[in-house]
């Protein structure tokens, strides 16, 4: 195999890579945009997701596709049910304070990271694909699951724009994340609307994880990745900003899984952490972010 | 702050101290190895509090400065030889240096930026100590030789694999950085420090340098979290990635927030709390961190000011 060839699979593989940081990223973004809340359990909710579309594939024996669907539309409701609690019994009564929410969110990870340890156990599980079916391009096979990944992640933003663009659900959110006491004082809940965009972010984290995890399997440590990587990708793009962060989550996701391939994966982390906090300190509003109102 | 106030509380440390060291003349053995490791933590813990609770500051990377110290210390006798005094300066100067860089770029930023800065450049830390494996194990990390375990200090033979050694040495360091601590707190500067925790805006317009008052409390707090560093390392003769890693940074929050934030006494007794929990349930369960996480809710949810910071505004207002 020459280089071309080479470079397009690692293409191909920094775009599925790409294509899940997306749906995630997009979530914290959505989050930290309205409610000006940092999510660290974020990842959690990623990997809560992957669990329970672990369980729901193992209770549903019949066809894998079964189980798959079955799994895309329970499992992130059930993540997204979590969210909603822990939004109204938590970050509702912090008053959605910056730094007191940072500390909730921190103990939130550890809560759910640990209860799945307990429930679902130290080993990792796998989850069959819904289908089987190879690519051949001229050089290799390629699965064609991948490309699915990147086409439901390519509907899925879509269906994230369409919400915030164009209708009254994403007019209100928006509204509420431009200024938070005028919304309020025109006669929106804003405390629904948190309540909502909490588990909506939780929701696409988890969407996510159940793409990803017939190529990844699940395990009760898989949320520190997303998130730190979710991380990077929000602040590259501009807090809250959701085409910012788009953009920068193909970025990453590309350059990650090609620089992967000829540096070793713990120095291409490192640079881009601290490329990350750089861009923290020197442009708060990211590379492709707007100035603050 | 009155005369009155700081004899008050400096009766009450000398007390507590006199007691911590009767304690190891009463407690068995396998307590004597728990509250010596308790002891260093609670250092780590003081480095802390100089930062989130003198001037209020919330940094989720203080690991970077435990791990430099214990790395700096351990890989200059692992690999240079260096003898054990000398490696806990050098643990404390590499703190030290990595506190001014890291605080000279991230105090300018803001809450929740300085948050997730701080998190971002430990992380690299952590990253870094996997990347250069072959010289510091990694994740397996590195047992100390045998010449690290023993020193000699103006004509005394010190033999840290005796407890009781490792115990009186955990205790001085704790009574030193305690009495850092305090001797900051009723400073001038601490003034500053404490001024900048109730009004950043307000010190600023009084003509007051605030960035270099951050700078300068950062720098105390990283130094004392590098000598903690430094001394769990060569006390117990082991480092490795995970002293590194965002657990430790967010155990050191939790110590701080527990025993309250701002007391000078409250980080020993979050760590005494916390690893007595910890301990007790990881006999039980493998899943020991889910009391982290529940500690960690509750305070934020219902005492923010942890259990010192409640009794000093319910019962004893001139505790410090």
């Amino acid at each position: 195999m020459g280089l071309g060839p080479y470079l397009f699979l690692a293409t191909l593989e920094g775009l599925v890579q790409a294509s899940v940081l997306t749906v995630t990223a997009v979530g914290l973004s959505l989050v930290f945009g309205v409610m000006r809340v940092v999510n660290v359990a974020h990842g959690e909710f990623f990997m809560l997701g992957a669990v329970f579309a672990w369980f729901i594939s193992t209770l549903l024996t019949g066809h894998p596709t079964l189980g798959f669907i079955a799994a895309l539309v329970i499992s992130p409701l059930i993540v997204g049910v979590i969210a909603l609690i822990s939004e109204r019994f938590i970050l509702k009564r912090l008053n959605y304070d910056p730094e007191a929410t940072i500390v909730a969110t921190i103990g939130l990870l550890y809560v759910f990271q640990q209860s799945t340890l307990i429930f679902f156990g130290p080993n990792a599980q796998a989850v069959e694909p819904p289908f089987y079916y190879t690519i051949r391009f001229p050089w290799f096979g390629y699965s064609g699951y991948k490309l699915f990944i990147i086409a439901a992640a390519i509907v899925l933003m879509a269906g994230v724009w369409f919400l915030m663009r164009k209708t009254r659900i994403g007019l209100v959110m928006r509204a509420t994340q431009m200024d938070r006491e005028t919304a309020q004082a025109f006669g929106i809940g804003v405390d629904n609307v948190s309540a909502g965009v909490f588990a909506l972010g939780a929701m696409l984290a988890a969407i996510a994880a159940v793409l990803v995890v017939p190529i990844q399997q699940a395990h009760y440590l898989m949320g520190l990745d997303p998130l730190l990587l979710s991380f990077i990708v929000v602040i590259i793009g501009g807090l809250g900003s959701i085409q910012g962060t788009i953009v920068a989550a193909i970025l990453i996701g590309l350059s990650d899984g090609i620089i992967s391939v000829f540096f070793s994966p713990t120095l291409a982390k490192m640079v881009s952490t601290l490329l990350v906090a750089f861009v923290l300190v020197f442009k708060p509003n990211g590379l492709f972010g707007k100035a603050e109102r | 702050m009155t005369a009155e106030t700081i004899r008050s509380n400096l009766i009450l440390l000398a007390v507590v101290l006199v007691a911590l060291f009767l304690l190891q003349f009463v407690l068995p053995d396998y307590y004597v190895l728990t509250a010596t490791r308790m002891m260093v933590l609670a250092v780590f813990a003081v480095g802390y509090n100089m930062l989130l609770g003198y001037v209020g500051l919330l940094s989720l990377g203080h690991a970077i400065f435990f791990a430099a110290g214990l790395y700096a210390s351990g890989l200059a006798t692992y690999h240079l030889g260096v003898s054990v005094p000398f490696a806990f300066l050098l643990g404390i100067i590499a703190a030290l240096i990595l506190a001014f860089a890291i605080g000279w770029v991230a105090l300018p930023t803001i809450r929740v930026s300085f948050m997730i800065v701080t998190l971002m450049f430990s992380q690299v830390g952590f990253l870094a100590t996997l990347y250069f494996a072959p010289y510091t194990g990694g994740q397996d990390g590195l047992s100390l030789p045998q010449s690290a375990r023993r020193f000699s200090l103006a004509g005394w033979q010190i033999d840290l694999t005796s407890e009781m050694v490792r115990y009186n040495i955990a205790f001085g360091l704790l009574a030193a950085a305690v009495a850092v601590s305090f001797a900051v707190l009723v400073s001038h500067k601490g003034r500053i420090f404490t001024a900048i925790r109730e009004n950043e805006g307000r010190t600023e317009m009084l003509g007051f340098n605030v960035f270099a008052a951050k700078l300068e409390a950062f720098l105390y707090s990283g130094a004392i979290s590098g000598a903690a560093g430094a001394a769990y390392g060569l006390l117990f003769g082991y480092i490795g990635s995970t002293f590194a890693s965002i657990q430790y940074s967010i155990e050191v929050l939790l110590f701080t927030l527990l025993g309250g934030g701002g007391t000078l006494l409250g980080p020993l007794i979050g760590v005494v709390l916390m690893m007595t929990m910890i301990d007790r349930l990881s006999e039980l369960t493998s899943a020991y961190l889910l009391v982290v996480g529940v500690v960690l809710i509750v305070l934020v949810l219902w005492f923010p000011k942890g259990i010192l910071g409640t009794i000093r505004e319910r019962w004893l207002p001139w505790l410090l």
